[in-house]
C-alpha cells in the first residue's frame, strides 16, 4: 500500500507546479481573453485541490507509518562547491493538511473573485497573480529545506505585494503595499540571518538533516555553548514569522493591506500566507525546542500579547475589513502563542478552523461591501440580514465558529490550545488568551449586530449577491462547522496526525471548556446588551475614557512612531550622508580637479607670449646647464667642456 | 560530447566574437549618414553575431575540464613578453555572455536616437568591443590595452549624447573619464612592477597564469603595495567607497545605452581584475588588505542605500544602488573563500544584467517624459504597462526578491561571507531592508498611484523596444529558476583555474570567524 | 688659466678670432632680447650667425688644419657658407613676414605682438 503511495507523492510537485503553469498561460497567451484567463486558473487550483484531496486521504490511510516517516522527494537545485541546496516535496499530515486548506481556500476565493472582480479591468491580472499566489503558497508548504521555504515565503509576499496594490492607482493601495513588502522585509532580514547562521553551523537546511544534525552537536559535550547559538538563531528565524504572521511589533500593514480586493485579503490576509509565519515556527519546531526555553516562552509571551492588543484595536474600528484584520491578527497571535505553551497541534488545529472561518467573513464582507457599492463603515450598514439571507447565515455560522461556541470549529481549536496553556503550566498566558476570547466574541457580534441587525439605512439598496459568491461562502460555512469535529477524542483524530515529540491523547476538559464558551457568550450578551438592545450606550463608554478609546482607535500609534522613524531618522540619515557625499567626498574630488586648475592657472601667467623673453629664459637655462657642466662634480666632469678648450694651445 | 569539435579547433571564437562589432562598426563607418534605419540594422547585426557566439561558447564550454578553453595565442611583442592571447573560463565567460547580452540590448535601447547616429553607433560599438576585450584577455597588457580603448568612447558618448540634470553633462564625462584614467594610472604602476617583478623570474611575460604561476618572486613587502595600488585602481573602478563618487553622476549624465554598459559591464572589470589579478596573483597582499576592503565594502553597502533613499532623480537611484550592490561583490572578494568568489562573480553578471535592464527602462521613460524626476511622474503603469512591468522585474531583482538570480548570487555571498567575516556581513546584510525601502518608493511614486493626464500621450514600449525587456527579463528569471547554469560554471571556473587552491592557502591562518 | 696665458702672448691666435665671435654674439643676443623692432632683431640675429660664422672659419684655420693629398680640409669654411645662404633665406623670409604683419598692425614692435600665450 505505501509503494502505491509512494507513487501519489512523487507527484505532488505538479500541486504547485499547475496553478504556475496557469500563471505563464495568463501572463503570455490568454490575458487578452478574460473568460479564458480565469477558466484557466480556476481550473488549475481546482485541480490541486483534487490532488490535495487525493494526498490527504492516503495520508489518513498511511496513519502511523507517514507520521514517523515523511514521503520526500527531492532535486537539485543549486550545486557548488561549499553549497548544495535540494528542492523537493515533503508529504506529511502537518504539510497534508496545509495543502488541503490552502487549495480549497484557493479555489473558494477564486470561485468566489468571479462575482467580486466582475467588469474589473485588472481581470487577467488578478487571476494571473492569484495563480502564481496559490503557486507559491503551495511551494512553500512542502519545502523541504529552509531555503526552499525562504524563496516561497519571498514570492508569498511579492504576490501579497502585488495584490494588495492590484488598485494600484489609489494612493492608499499603492502605500500600504509597499508598507506591507518593506515591514515583512524587516522581518526576512532576520530569517535570513537564521539561515545564513544555521548553515554556516550545521552545514545544511534541510530539515530533516538539520534536526539530527542539532540533536547530535547538543549531545556532543565538546561543543560548549551549542544550546546558547541555538536559541540566537531561534531568535533569529522568528523575526520571519513575526513579521510575516503580523506579530507585534511588524504588525502594522496588515490592517493597513485591506486596501486590496476583499477576496485577497481573504485568501492572503486572513487564510493562508499569514500563516505562513506559524507554519514556518511548526515546521523549525524542533529549532526551538532545541533552544533554551527561553526562546518558546518569548513566542508564548508575544503572541498573547499580539492575540489582546489586536483584540483590543479591534473592539474600536468602524471598517468592516479593518475590524476582521485586527481579530487576523489576534487570533495570529493566539496560534503563536499556542506553539510556544507547547500546544503544537492544537496551533495547526486552530490555523486550520481559523482559515475556514475567516476566510468565510472575509468573504462575507466582501458580499456585504459589494452589495453597498464598495462602502465599508459598518454605520453605514445596517438590516442586511432579510436583503441578503445567504450572505447573513453564513456569516453569523463564521461568527460563532470565532467566538468558539460549540459544536462550531473554532470550539475545538480554541479549546484546545487554552487547555494546553494552562495545563503546561502558563496560568498567565490563559488568562490572556481567555480575556482575548471574550474581546473576539463581543467585537465579532459588535460587527455582525450593526451590519446585519441594525437599522436599515435607506440609501442603500442591497440585493443578495451572485451564486459564484454565495456558493463558496456556503462550502466554507460548511468547513467552518464540521472542521472542528476531525480533533473529537478517538484514536486517529488530528493529534494523531500532527503533533510534535510524543504522542499524548488528551480528553476535552469540560470545565475549562465550559469557561471559554462562558467567556464568548458573555462577549456576545454584551454586544448584544449594546449594539441591539441599547442598555449600555457606547457613547458613554467613549466618553468616560476618551484617552484610552483615542489609543485603542489609532492603534497604539506605532504606525506613526514607525512613519516618523522612517522619516525623521531614516530620512534624515540618508540627507546627511548625501550632504555628505556630495559635499565632503565629492568635494576632495572637485577640490583635487580644483587644485589642478588652479595650479595651472598661476603658472600660465608665466606664458607672456613676449617671444624675446622665452629666448632670455631659454638662453639663461643654457647658461646654467652649462655651467653644472663646467663646474659640476663628478661624472659630469667627464664631459667637461672646459677640457677640451683647455688643451688648445 | 564527441559530436563537439575538440577544443583546439575553436580557437577562432573568440576572434570571431571580438571582431563581429568591429566589424559592424566599419561598416557603419561606410555607410551614408542619412541611412539611420540601416546603420542601427547593422549595429544589431553585428551585436546579434557577437551575441550568438557567445551564447554557443557558454554552454560549448567544457566544464568538466575546466581551466582555458577556445584559447588563441599570438605573440605580438615578444621582447616584452606581450601575447596576443584570449581565451576564457568559467571566470571570464560569464562576464563574456553578460557583456553581449547588454550590449545586444544596448543597441535596442537606443533605437530612438535620432541625433548624429552614426557617430553614436560606431563609438557604441567600439565601447563594447572594448569592453568584451577585457574579458577575454589572458595577457594583462591585452587586458589594460582594451579598458584604455573603452574610456575614449565613453567620454565622448557623454559629452554628446548625455543630459544635464544636477550635474551638466560636461561635467559628468569629464568625472567619469578623469577618474577611471587616474584610477587606472594607478593600476598601470602596480602591473609594472608586478611585470619587472615577474620578469626576474626568467621570460618576461604579462599573462595572468605565468603571473600567477611566478608567485614566489613576490615578496609580502611587495604584494601588499601592488595590492594597494589595485585597490585604488580597480576600486574605483567598481566604485568602493570613497572612489565611488564618479558612479552616480557619470550614470546620470549618460545616455541610456552608456549608463547600460557602464553599470552592467563596465564596472565589473573592477570586480573582476581584483578577483583574476588581485587575489589570484597577489593573494599574500589580498588577505593583508581584506579586513580593510571589506570594511569599506560595508560602508559602500550602508553609505549608498542610505542616500539612494532620498534621491530625486531616478538615475541617480540606480546609481547609488549599483555602489552599494558592488558593495557586495568586494565583500564577497574580501572574504577570500572559494564559494565567495563564485558568488562574487555571479553577483556581477546578476547586477549587470539588472542594472541594464533598470538603466533602460529609466531610458525610455526619459525619451518619452523627458523627465527623471520622481515626483513629476506617476501613475505610469497605466499609460504604459509593459514598461511598467520592466520597470517591477529590475526593482524586485534589484532587491534580492528570490526567483531572480540576483537573490541566488546574494546568498551565495552571504553563506560563504558570514563564516568569514560575520559582523561585516550581518551589517551587509542589513543594506537589503533599505534596498527594499528605495526601490519601493521609486516603483511606487514613478509607476503607481493615480493616472495623471499630463502622460496620457505616452506610447507604451513595442517592437525593438521590447528587446531589453524580454531579453534580460528572461536571464533574470533563468538564472533565479535555474541557478547551476550560471552557478555550475562560475564555480568550475574559481576550481579549475587554480583560484580555489590559492584561496585555501591563504586564508588558512585567518579562518575562525563566529565559529 | 689656459685663456690667460693666451692674453699674455699677444700673437693673434685662435682666442683673439674667439673673443671677437664671442662679442659679436654677446652683441646679437643683447639685440634679440633688448630691442622692440622686429628688424632691428633680425639683425641681431645676423650679427650672431656671424659671430658663429668667424668661429667657423677660426677653429678651421686653427685646430682643424690638415692637409688632405695636397688641399687643405675646409670643412668650417662651408659650414659657414651654409650658415650664410640660410642666414639669407632667414631674413627673406623673416621680413616678408614682418611686411606682413606691419601691413595688418601698422607696427613692428614686438611687445605688442604676444599672441602666443596661454
Amino acid at each position: 500500500m505505501f509503494k502505491e503511495m509512494h507513487d501519489l507523492f512523487q507527484w505532488a510537485w505538479l500541486i504547485p507546479a499547475l496553478p504556475f503553469l496557469s500563471f505563464l498561460l495568463i501572463a503570455f497567451v490568454t490575458k487578452r481573453s478574460k473568460g479564458l484567463s480565469s477558466t484557466v486558473s480556476i481550473l488549475a487550483i481546482l485541480s490541486s485541490l483534487g490532488m490535495a484531496i487525493a494526498i490527504a486521504y492516503s495520508v489518513i490511510r498511511a496513519g502511523a507509518e507517514i507520521v514517523e516517516h515523511p514521503a520526500i522527494v527531492t532535486v537539485n537545485w543549486l550545486n557548488i562547491g561549499g553549497l548544495t541546496i535540494d528542492f523537493g516535496t515533503i508529504i506529511d499530515p502537518l504539510s497534508a493538511m496545509m495543502l488541503f486548506v490552502v487549495t480549497l481556500v484557493a479555489s473558494m476565493v477564486q470561485i468566489y473573485s468571479l462575482g467580486y472582480m466582475h467588469g474589473d479591468k485588472g481581470w487577467s491580472r488578478y487571476y494571473a497573480y492569484q495563480s502564481l499566489f496559490a503557486s507559491a503558497m503551495l511551494g512553500m508548504v512542502l519545502a523541504t529545506n529552509l531555503l526552499q521555504l525562504f524563496i516561497f515565503w519571498e514570492l508569498v509576499g511579492l504576490c501579497s505585494y502585488l495584490l494588495i496594490g492590484f488598485w494600484y492607482f489609489k494612493v492608499s493601495a499603492r502605500e500600504a503595499a509597499k508598507k506591507a513588502f518593506m515591514t515583512t522585509r524587516v522581518g526576512d532580514f532576520g530569517l535570513l540571518l537564521g539561515m545564513l547562521f544555521l548553515y554556516s553551523k550545521f552545514g545544511t537546511l534541510d530539515f530533516v538533516a538539520l534536526s539530527a544534525a542539532m540533536s547530535t552537536s547538543l549531545q556532543d559535550i565538546a561543543v560548549v555553548g551549542t544550546a546558547g547559538y541555538i536559541t540566537v538563531m531561534a531568535f533569529l528565524v522568528f523575526m520571519g514569522p513575526v513579521g510575516k504572521s503580523g506579530q507585534f511589533p511588524l504588525h502594522v500593514w496588515l490592517p493597513d493591506a485591506m486596501e486590496g480586493p476583499t477576496p485577497v485579503s481573504a485568501l492572503i490576509h486572513a487564510a493562508t500566507m499569514v500563516v505562513a509565519g506559524v507554519y514556518l515556527v511548526a515546521r523549525m519546531y524542533f529549532l526551538f525546542d532545541f533552544a533554551s526555553p527561553e526562546a518558546l516562552q518569548f513566542i508564548a509571551g508575544l503572541g498573547a500579547f499580539t492575540a489582546i492588543f489586536a483584540a483590543s484595536i479591534a473592539v474600536v474600528q468602524n471598517d468592516i475589513k479593518r475590524i476582521l484584520a485586527y481579530s487576523t491578527l489576534s487570533q495570529l497571535g493566539y496560534m503563536m502563542f499556542a506553539l510556544g505553551v507547547g500546544s503544537f497541534s492544537g496551533s495547526m488545529f486552530h490555523l486550520m478552523t481559523h482559515a475556514f472561518f475567516k476566510a468565510l467573513m472575509f468573504l462575507g464582507a466582501g458580499s456585504v461591501i459589494l452589495a453597498l457599492h464598495h462602502k465599508q463603515n459598518i454605520w453605514d450598514m445596517g438590516g442586511l440580514w432579510k436583503k441578503m439571507p445567504i450572505t447573513g447565515w453564513t456569516f453569523f455560522i463564521g461568527i460563532l465558529a470565532i467566538s468558539g461556541m460549540p459544536p462550531f470549529a473554532g470550539f475545538f481549536s480554541k479549546d484546545e490550545i487554552l487547555a494546553n496553556a494552562l495545563q503546561n503550566g502558563h496560568p498567565i498566558i490563559y488568562a490572556v488568551g481567555l480575556f482575548t476570547a471574550f474581546l473576539t466574541a463581543f467585537y465579532m457580534c459588535r460587527l455582525f449586530f450593526v451590519v446585519f441587525m441594525g437599522p436599515e439605512k435607506p440609501e442603500n439598496h442591497p440585493h443578495e449577491s451572485p451564486w459564484s459568491m454565495t456558493i463558496p461562502l456556503i462550502i466554507l460555512a460548511f468547513f467552518s462547522v464540521v472542521g472542528g469535529w476531525v480533533a473529537l477524542p478517538g484514536h486517529y483524530n488530528f493529534a494523531f496526525f500532527v503533533h510534535y515529540g510524543e504522542l499524548h491523547h488528551v480528553a476535552i476538559d469540560w470545565f475549562l471548556a465550559g469557561i471559554s464558551v462562558i467567556a464568548g457568550l458573555l462577549g456576545i450578551g454584551l454586544a448584544y446588551a449594546i449594539y441591539v438592545k441599547n442598555v449600555i450606550s457606547a457613547e458613554s463608554i467613549v466618553a468616560r475614557f476618551p484617552g484610552v478609546y483615542k489609543l485603542l482607535k489609532n492603534g497604539y500609534y506605532v504606525d506613526d512612531l514607525y512613519l516618523w522613524i522612517i522619516h525623521h531618522i531614516m530620512g534624515g540619515m540618508g540627507k546627511i550622508l548625501y550632504w555628505f557625499d556630495i559635499n565632503i567626498v565629492d568635494g576632495i574630488v572637485n577640490g583635487i580637479a580644483l587644485t589642478t586648475r588652479g595650479s595651472g592657472k598661476l603658472l600660465r601667467r608665466t606664458s607672456t607670449g613676449q617671444v624675446q623673453m622665452y629666448a632670455m629664459v631659454f638662453f639663461f637655462a643654457v647658461v646654467v646647464i652649462f655651467m653644472v657642466f663646467a663646474f659640476g662634480e663628478g661624472q659630469l666632469s667627464a664631459l667637461n667642456p672646459l677640457a677640451t678648450l683647455g688643451g688648445v694651445k | 560530447m564527441s559530436a563537439l569539435p575538440t577544443v583546439s579547433s575553436l580557437s577562432m571564437l573568440l576572434p570571431f566574437t571580438l571582431l563581429a562589432p568591429l566589424v559592424a562598426m566599419l561598416l557603419i563607418v561606410f555607410l551614408p549618414k542619412e541611412e539611420t534605419k540601416t546603420i542601427k540594422l547593422v549595429a544589431a547585426m553585428g551585436m546579434f553575431v557577437s551575441l550568438a557566439l557567445s551564447i554557443y561558447a557558454f554552454f560549448a564550454y567544457n566544464i568538466e575540464q575546466g581551466g582555458m578553453q577556445f584559447t588563441l595565442t599570438i605573440p605580438w611583442i615578444p621582447d616584452l613578453g606581450v601575447n596576443l592571447a584570449l581565451g576564457v573560463d568559467g571566470l571570464s565567460l560569464p562576464m563574456l555572455l553578460l557583456t553581449n547580452l547588454i550590449g545586444f540590448s544596448s543597441i535596442y535601447a537606443s533605437w530612438n536616437m535620432d541625433k548624429r547616429v552614426k557617430e553614436y553607433f560606431i563609438l557604441l560599438l567600439i565601447l563594447i568591443a572594448g569592453v568584451m576585450g577585457t574579458f577575454i584577455a589572458r595577457d594583462l597588457f591585452i587586458f589594460f590595452l582594451f579598458y584604455e580603448i573603452v574610456v575614449i568612447p565613453i567620454y565622448i558618448m557623454v559629452i554628446i549624447w548625455g543630459s544635464s540634470k544636477r550635474v551638466t553633462k560636461e561635467y559628468a564625462g569629464m568625472k567619469l573619464t578623469i577618474y577611471l584614467l587616474i584610477g587606472s594610472a594607478f593600476l598601470l604602476v602596480g602591473m609594472i612592477a608586478l611585470y619587472l617583478a615577474a620578469a626576474a623570474g626568467g621570460n618576461p611575460t604579462f599573462m595572468f597564469e605565468e603571473l600567477a604561476a611566478r608567485q614566489d618572486l613576490y615578496s609580502p613587502a611587495f604584494q601588499k603595495v601592488a595590492f594597494a595600488l589595485m585597490i585604488i585602481g580597480f576600486g574605483s573602478l567598481i566604485s568602493m567607497f570613497p572612489f565611488h563618487s564618479w558612479s552616480p553622476d557619470g550614470y546620470a549624465g549618460a545616455p541610456t545605452a552608456v549608463s547600460m554598459i557602464h553599470a552592467g559591464v563596465l564596472k565589473k572589470i573592477g570586480g573582476y581584475g581584483l578577483i583574476r589579478l588581485g587575489i589570484y596573483v597577489l593573494p599574500v597582499g589580498a588577505s593583508f588588505w581584506a579586513p580593510y576592503i571589506a570594511t569599506l565594502a560595508v560602508i559602500s553597502v550602508l553609505y549608498a542605500a542610505f542616500i539612494a533613499l532620498v534621491q530625486k532623480d531616478m538615475k541617480y537611484v540606480v546609481g547609488y544602488s549599483s555602489v552599494s550592490h558592488m558593495g557586495y561583490v568586494i565583500i564577497a572578494i574580501a572574504a577570500l573563500n572559494p564559494t565567495a568568489v563564485t558568488g562574487a562573480v555571479a553577483m556581477m553578471f546578476a547586477h549587470g544584467v539588472m542594472a541594464a535592464l533598470f538603466f533602460a527602462m529609466i531610458g525610455f521613460i526619459y525619451e518619452k517624459t523627458h523627465t527623471r524626476n520622481i515626483s513629476e511622474l506617476g501613475g505610469l503603469a497605466h499609460q504604459v504597462p509593459r514598461l511598467a512591468t520592466g520597470f517591477v522585474i529590475a526593482g524586485m531583482a534589484s532587491l534580492g526578491l528570490p526567483g531572480t538570480v540576483n537573490f541566488v548570487a546574494e546568498f551565495t555571498i552571504f553563506i560563504a561571507a558570514i563564516k568569514v567575516l560575520p559582523v561585516h556581513t550581518v551589517l551587509g546584510i542589513a543594506g537589503i531592508i533599505f534596498t527594499a525601502v528605495y526601490i519601493l518608493r521609486i516603483i511606487a511614486n514613478v509607476m503607481f498611484g493615480p493616472r495623471r493626464s499630463e502622460w496620457d500621450h505616452l506610447t507604451d514600449i513595442r517592437g525593438p523596444e521590447l528587446v531589453p525587456l524580454v531579453l534580460l527579463a528572461f536571464v533574470i528569471f533563468l538564472g533565479g529558476m535555474f541557478p547551476n547554469i550560471l552557478m555550475g560554471l562560475i564555480d568550475s571556473g574559481v576550481n579549475s583555474s587554480g583560484l580555489a587552491e590559492v584561496l585555501e592557502t591563504v586564508s588558512q591562518a585567518k579562518i575562525g570567524g563566529l565559529f | 688659466m689656459s685663456l690667460l696665458n693666451n692674453f699674455s702672448n699677444l700673437s693673434v691666435g685662435l682666442t683673439s678670432y674667439l673673443l671677437v665671435g664671442a662679442m659679436l654674439f654677446c652683441l646679437g643676443l643683447y639685440g634679440v632680447f633688448a630691442k622692440k623692432n622686429m628688424i632691428a632683431i633680425l639683425m641681431s640675429i645676423e650679427l650672431m650667425l656671424n659671430a658663429v660664422n668667424i668661429n667657423f672659419i677660426a677653429f678651421n684655420r686653427f685646430i682643424w688644419n690638415q692637409k688632405v693629398d695636397i688641399h687643405y680640409v675646409l670643412t668650417g669654411h662651408v659650414a659657414a657658407l651654409f650658415i650664410i645662404i640660410v642666414a639669407a633665406c632667414e631674413v627673406a623670409v623673416g621680413l616678408a613676414l614682418i611686411i606682413s604683419v606691419y601691413r595688418n598692425r601698422k607696427s613692428t614692435n614686438v611687445d605688442e605682438f604676444n599672441w602666443l600665450k596661454w
